[in-house]
């Protein structure tokens, strides 16, 4: 699927270089801009070494805007540096900086406005407000490119890659780090996010709204403020991504809220306050995923239903499930709890009494925060080995009837 | 005072009890750092462990040591020496033999196995809790003359510190649930060594993320420098404050 869109569009961006193309050549000191508008539909412009400052290069027709050891594109803190307004436009191998700061406008590095079959490789962004902004965009790539920045706050930073209201965008193999979201995702559909590292954003690494029908996989989120937030969304694909070391008292490594019929399998939830915090969510189901060393590994609350938590290894987190009711309306089933003290007669695999992976403290310091003074009190070892033999607060049917003996290759 | 102090000193340390609690923290912390490969769920576990031994073991070491030395006490205080002075030598005699004790056996390990800040200030948690509950057992062997009182008493305490406590935190917690408490729960921890040691270290061990709205005001009270200060200042309250008592009503006791 992601194999065929990527190479759909890469097709038709070669198809539609017409072979009589012209090529023209900007030198140091020479204006980009002019040559765009000197240019045909069609044409090959490539661009020499050395710092352009242009103040906005507006690409309005079908070209090929190539960069030669990297010159730089700067826009001097004060305007967007390059607004491409045309379908099948490449834009690769440019050091596009500094792109204006406003807080009225969201000035980026590179704006895809109303066009579809554009193409943004190799580049590399940095110090700008926003990086990448697609807006009514369709059909592009945006491969490869490294984006970074230093934003201070969430106010002054704006996101790595923006999408609001695309369709058909595949993002691949980028590197984001700095920004106030790495990647943003708002009214996007039918998108993929591929191989992409997000790294140390400010706020999230990946924030997804109002954007059904996509996918990504094989993507890294590590140590952004808050993690991934997946929210409003349906048939949300989620597969080998590695979410790790968001920690923080509002980080989670991935905020699920108000997500329907979607699918988390194979990913990697390592060192996250929360690995997967779930609210008003259906129909997800959760397979084979490994949650190590979390905080919390699933905080569900009590406003999800028909979800079903399948085959997951639950290793040496401080709790494995957290909820904030007592009415279960999803399911547990063959997953390995690292804190199963259960046996297996049968030797089939799979335990012979249920497991309750819901601690009593956990829900005591979800129904009143105060609690978690007593964190690894004594008194509270011995109030949870007591609801482990008879469980009389916790909810009778939160339990796991198969646990695995033994944790899942993943 | 000094001579008092050496004799003391040298008497506990010739004791086997003494000893084999040095052993067993040195087993403990070295078996637990050799099981773990992750050395800060090592800490957190020696933290867990050591927060219930070291108090135990002080204040019931304490109290024994000082009805088994009552006839010694009783000798010197026939000689011309302050009463203050010769209980002020004992209590430094013990806590320094304790002392030696937790270095021994959690301090040398601490310090070749996990020299980190964690490390260190699980070292000077349990070092402080030592001190509270021996200065707590030498008010309670002080109080009272018979020996299995005395004991019961300082049993008791540990017990109230340990599990009581946190107990009635909770039944205070569930019966105000409407009400914000989280300002009242780090004046409520101010009133217990324990609950004020495993707080600091759990802060320390960057739990505090996980303990949502709690943790972040924790972290914010025990963070800053007043709050560090006040900290220290109760610890040292509670270190000192019963020892003092327990001298006060020491020089009067009709022994």
């Amino acid at each position: 699927m992601i194999r065929l869109l990527y190479i759909i569009i890469c097709a038709q961006l070669v198809v539609l270089l017409p072979a009589q193309a012209a090529e023209h050549l900007v030198k140091s000191g020479e204006s980009i801009q002019a040559a765009i508008n000197k240019a045909s539909k069609g044409d090959l412009i490539k661009v020499m070494p050395g710092t352009y400052r242009e103040r906005g290069i507006i690409i309005n027709k079908q070209l090929v805007l190539q960069g030669i050891g990297y010159p730089v594109l700067d826009g001097e803190k004060k305007y967007e540096v390059v607004t491409i307004t045309a379908d099948h436009v490449v834009v690769q191998g440019f050091e596009i900086i500094r792109s204006g700061y406003s807080s009225m406008d969201e000035l980026a590095a590179v704006r895809i406005k109303q066009a579809s079959y554009v193409g943004l490789r190799n580049n590399r962004l940095r110090e700008n407000f926003f990086g990448i902004y697609c807006q009514h965009a369709s059909f592009s790539l945006i491969a490869n490119n490294d984006i970074t920045s230093t934003g201070g706050s969430e106010l002054e930073a704006g996101n790595g890659i923006h999408a609001w209201k695309s369709d058909h965008l595949v993002i691949d193999g980028n590197f984001i780090s700095g920004h106030r979201d790495g990647i943003y995702f708002e009214f996007v559909t039918e998108s993929t996010i591929t191989n992409n590292k997000s790294h140390r954003n400010i706020r999230y690494g990946l924030h997804f709204m109002f954007s059904h029908q996509d996918i990504y996989t094989n993507n890294t989120f590590s140590e952004n403020g808050a993690g991934v937030a997946v929210m409003y969304s349906r048939q949300v694909t989620m597969i080998r991504n590695h979410f790790l070391d968001n920690w923080g008292s509002a980080a989670y490594g991935i905020l699920l809220k108000d997500i329907s019929d979607s699918y988390a399998a194979y990913n990697e939830f390592s060192r996250n306050t929360a690995a997967i915090y779930m609210e008003g969510s259906s129909r997800l189901t959760i397979f084979a995923n490994q949650f190590l060393q979390n905080g919390y590994g699933i905080r569900i609350q009590a406003s999800c239903d028909n979800n079903v938590i399948r085959k997951n290894n639950f290793i040496a987190n401080s709790f494995d499930i957290a909820t904030n009711g007592s009415l279960v309306l999803n399911s547990f089933n063959e997953n390995y709890w690292d804190k199963y003290e259960g046996y297996d007669l049968n030797r089939d695999g799979s335990g012979d009494v249920p497991y309750r992976p819901l601690s009593l403290f956990a829900l005591i310091v979800e129904r009143n925060n105060s609690a978690m003074m007593l964190f690894r009190s004594p008194m509270v070892g011995l109030l949870e080995k007591a609801e482990k033999i008879m469980p009389g607060i916790t909810p009778e049917k939160l339990k796991d009837d198969q646990p695995s003996m033994k944790p899942f290759p993943l | 005072m000094k001579k008092i102090i050496k004799y003391s000193l040298l008497d506990i340390l010739r004791n086997r009890v003494i000893l084999a609690y040095t052993a067993l923290l040195a087993v403990v912390s070295i078996s637990l750092f050799m099981m773990e490969d992750n050395p800060a769920k090592a800490v957190m576990s020696l933290m867990n462990i050591s927060l219930l031994i070291v108090p135990l073991v002080s204040s019931i070491f304490c109290t024994i040591y000082l009805y088994n030395s009552a006839e010694f006490i009783e000798l010197l205080v026939a000689q011309p020496i302050r009463r203050s002075r010769l209980l002020w030598g004992v209590y430094l005699g013990m806590i320094t033999a304790l002392l030696i004790a937790l270095i021994m056996g959690i301090g040398l390990p601490l310090l070749i196995l996990q020299p980190t800040v964690s490390g260190l200030s699980l070292f000077l948690t349990s070092a402080a809790l030592t001190i509270v509950f021996s200065s707590l057992a030498t008010l309670s062997a002080v109080l009272t003359r018979d020996k299995a009182k005395g004991i019961g008493v300082s049993l008791l305490l540990w017990f109230y510190f340990t599990f009581i406590y946190d107990g009635i935190v909770l039944l205070v917690l569930f019966q105000m649930a409407d009400y914000p408490l989280e300002t009242t729960m780090i004046g409520m921890s101010m009133l217990n060594p324990i609950d004020l040691g495993r707080i600091g270290m759990l802060l320390q061990l960057d739990i505090s993320a996980m303990m949502g709205l709690t943790g972040a005001l924790f972290q914010d009270f025990f963070g800053n420098g007043f709050g560090a200060i006040l900290v220290i200042l109760v610890m040292i309250g509670w270190m000192t404050i019963p020892v003092l008592f327990a001298i006060r009503r020491f020089k009067n006791k009709d022994l």
